[in-house]
């Protein structure tokens, strides 16, 4: 337990010094990410520590505990889909896709000999090159990490590994200079802006919390990450919980605070695992609870799991969840700033906005801004998913542009994948076309364009994806998703969803289509909250730069073949050899024939189930 | 004749949670956890435990996705079906369930072994097509994996049911 500030600052100085001993000394790290976790390698944890075991015995027993303790437990490096991930200290080899049955050889050439494991390199898609380190790799080059630091090296799990990068430091900065005025207006010059999606100044945020006058204040942590293809808060809540912590302590202290919130969905239960546990050894330490480190500042953080409301994203329906309620939002003004946990004011801010803060008061405004553009300073993380080589989690400085993200960093798409669009900002984003991919990514240009940050999912969509599908399946999510107070996001949504079916079974007629383009630009002016203004925007982005392929559906054609409804399969007679295979699995009885001659497909009984197409040996089955 | 539920660990979960209105969500997700689902006449206890009126709880409980009003399986699959996911086929995860287990979506299996649910993003995205089996989380699906998934669960059960003979 630390009980002054000095304290504090020699117990993170004594923990750098030990980290970095800690560095040039054997020591593995294994990512545990919500990614490899599925891919096993928790496994592979586990068989790293049972060969140190093993091998141990024999020689000394004492160092037993120790060199148990060198295999590490790291958070999310965002390279998901190469996972499980190694890293080997001192030596920074960085081993993806290792399977349990590997470690042995990690053992003997590695731990033993201090030599790289040649098969479990990675692969630079760049050049096709194997790796020692990640660092050599293009894509680690073209991003540039500020709040994702330390990558592979950071234990997610650990309060002293935090203050052995300097954390914390801030923190006790802020509560000795004893000046909330001062951070709030470095906050204001660094340009920061919140990363939820709107880009709200957070400095200016702060400011009106802090000026409003009530009994209590609260500050809350937005960790509702309900849009589908995103999961850069997840990442973060389990790679580096204490870098938020830190965030929402500045922010306590800063409008004067008692108690904070984290909200973090149910669905991620790494992050709640991960950010309960920082909470517990900021207590332990003494920079949570009453009077810290022997100040007047005393304050405290809960966690709200959600319990699975996209709408609870939006503040005001995050905050009346965190009282026991629906999450059903209210018209603003008044602000949470001004009113809202239990009418008090209520500082509330995005999981990636908060990890911002420690860095902002460490390196100073001046220095935060020169990443980034003007209107839109530092980094952003991005997930990406789709055909692409490499997905998963990215940062880049804001002014990145789409074509860097996607060929530099991500590899470009895979074989025989052809670029489309790109899906950004989920479900209240848009999809932007080729012609969008030099566009810089900040907050304004996006806008201008139509589409929005958001909280930052990018999904590559490729020539076999149908883009009135991809505004369907949107509509079907928000329209669930709605909380049904109001009702242009209600019914609106759900009329608008009645037509994109029509469009994708065929049905679709040229009323239609106006009909859905006014009703989107009315569901848009006339909701009472971001959902249902924002929820049109993938039919609007659609329509404007898409437009040609909902009228190719209106003539019945889909052009990328991915709607079922158009498909047809048809037997070429020419490669057909008659083995009648396809007809004894056609669950229709669809096909008929006699051995030895080319059979056909009655369209009339079809069912487009495609397991003809599955099964011919001769590829004589075509999908027209 | 009607079983008479004991509440005692009803009754824990709300100290654990100090009987406070505003715990209501984490009381619900405790109670789901324990018995599945949320029984009616928990409900009605809670109702009566924290001075709520069991409308309201009803109007939280059908708010959010987490909670049901039907028991769910010993086994609860969630099919991930947020834009990757559904872009990698998750639709065809979700028939090859329907075949195997001859459940859709919202269901649970006769003998409430199995329940499938289609939820939105899980956050796995990189591992697109996703489905989540009691926290455990399978990437990189196919319907063939899927089907292999189940049946070896089934087996598992099939085990415990004879060694418990």
């Amino acid at each position: 337990m630390l009980r002054t500030i000095n304290e504090a600052m020699e117990y993170i100085e004594e923990k750098k010094n030990e980290r970095k001993k800690k560095l040039q000394d054997l020591n593995i790290y294994v990512c545990i990410g919500t990614g490899c976790a599925a891919k096993g390698s928790i496994k592979v944890y586990e068989a790293l520590k049972e060969i140190l075991k093993e091998n141990n015995i024999k020689v000394n027993l004492q160092a037993l505990e120790e060199s148990e303790n060198r295999v590490k437990r790291t958070g999310c490096c965002g390279r998901c889909s190469s996972g499980p991930w190694v890293i080997v200290m001192p030596y920074g080899y960085f081993y993806s896709e290792v399977k349990p049955e590997d470690v042995r050889e990690i053992y003997k050439e590695t731990i033993l000999k201090g030599k790289p494991v040649e098969k479990l390199l990675f692969t630079d898609p760049a050049t096709s090159e194997k790796v020692l380190n990640l660092e050599e790799a293009k894509f680690f080059q073209a991003q540039s990490f500020y709040i994702m630091e330390e990558i592979g090296k950071c234990e997610c799990d650990s309060i002293d590994d935090y203050m052995g990068r300097g954390g914390y430091l801030s923190f006790l900065k802020v509560l000795q200079e004893e000046n909330p005025e001062k951070v709030i207006q470095v906050i204001k010059d660094s340009g920061l802006r919140g990363r939820g999606g709107a880009g709200f100044p957070t400095g200016l945020k702060w400011e009106i919390t802090k000026n409003s006058k009530g009994d209590k204040k609260f500050v809350v942590c937005n960790g509702d990450e309900g849009d589908p293809g995103a999961f850069m808060n997840r990442t973060l809540l389990e790679r580096d919980p204490h870098a938020v912590l830190e965030g929402m302590l500045i922010g306590a202290y800063t409008i004067g605070a008692q108690k904070g919130y984290a909200y973090i969905r149910a669905e991620y239960p790494v992050a709640v695992d991960m950010f309960r546990k920082a909470i517990e050894d900021a207590r332990k330490l003494g920079l949570l609870g009453e009077n810290i480190l022997g100040t007047s500042f005393s304050f405290d953080i809960e966690i709200k799991e959600g319990a699975g409301a996209f709408v609870c994203g939006e503040e005001t329906a995050l905050l009346a969840s965190i009282e026991g309620k629906r999450g059903v939002p209210r018209p603003r003004p008044p602000y949470p700033a001004q009113a809202g946990l239990w009418g008090y004011p209520t500082l509330i801010n995005n999981v990636e906005t908060y990890a911002n803060i420690p860095k902002i008061i460490r390196d100073g405004a001046e220095n935060y801004r020169k990443r980034g553009v003007s209107n839109s300073p530092g980094t952003k993380m991005f997930s990406v998913t789709g055909p692409v080589k490499l997905t998963g989690i990215i940062e880049v400085e804001f002014g990145t542009t789409l074509r860097q993200i996607i060929y530099d960093i991500c590899g470009g798409l895979h074989e025989g994948y052809e670029f489309k669009a790109v899906q950004i900002g989920g479900p209240s984003g848009a999809c932007l076309s080729e012609a969008f991919l030099d566009l810089p990514l900040d907050y304004d240009s996006l806008k201008s364009a139509g589409a929005m940050v958001g909280s930052g999912g990018i999904v590559v969509l490729s020539k076999r994806t149908c883009m009135v599908e991809v505004a369907r399946f949107f509509l079907d999510f928000t329209k669930r998703e709605s909380c049904g107070k109001c009702i242009p996001c209600r019914e609106g949504l759900m009329q608008a969803y009645h037509i994109l079916e029509k469009f994708t079974q065929g049905k679709g007629s040229w009323e239609d289509l106006e009909n859905l383009e006014f009703l989107a630009e009315l569901i848009k002016k006339a909701s009472a909250c971001g959902l249902g203004q924002t929820a049109p925007n993938p039919i609007l982005s659609t329509l404007k730069l898409f437009r040609d392929e909902y009228i190719a559906h209106i003539e019945g054609i889909c052009p990328s073949g991915m709607c079922t409804a158009f498909k047809k399969y048809v037997i070429n007679p020419q490669f057909c050899k008659g083995c009648g295979l396809c007809a004894r699995f056609c669950p229709q009885g669809a096909i008929y024939g006699e051995r030895g001659k080319a059979y056909v497909i009655d369209q009339e009984k079809c069912v487009k189930c495609g397991a003809c197409f599955d099964k011919c040996k001769f590829k004589a089955i075509e999908i027209k | 004749m009607k079983l008479k539920r004991n509440f005692a660990k009803v009754e824990e979960i709300l100290k654990k949670h100090d009987y406070r209105k505003d715990n209501l969500i984490k009381i619900l997700l405790d109670i789901q956890k324990e018995y599945r689902y949320l029984p009616e006449d928990v409900i009605n206890y809670i109702g009566v435990a924290l001075d709520i009126p069991p409308a309201k709880i009803y109007g939280v409980a059908t708010f959010y996705a987490q909670f049901s009003l039907k028991p769910k399986g010993k086994y609860t699959i969630l099919v991930c079906d947020g834009t990757a996911c559904h872009m990698a086929g998750s639709t065809s995860l979700i028939e090859s369930i329907k075949e195997e287990l001859n459940i859709s979506p919202g269901d649970v299996t006769e003998d409430l072994l199995f329940s499938l649910d289609q939820v939105g993003c899980l956050g796995a995205c990189a591992l697109a097509p996703v489905m989540v089996i009691n926290e455990e989380v399978y990437g990189n699906l196919t319907p063939e994996k899927v089907k292999e998934i189940i049946k070896n669960l089934k087996e598992r059960e099939m085990k415990n049911v004879e060694n418990n003979k």
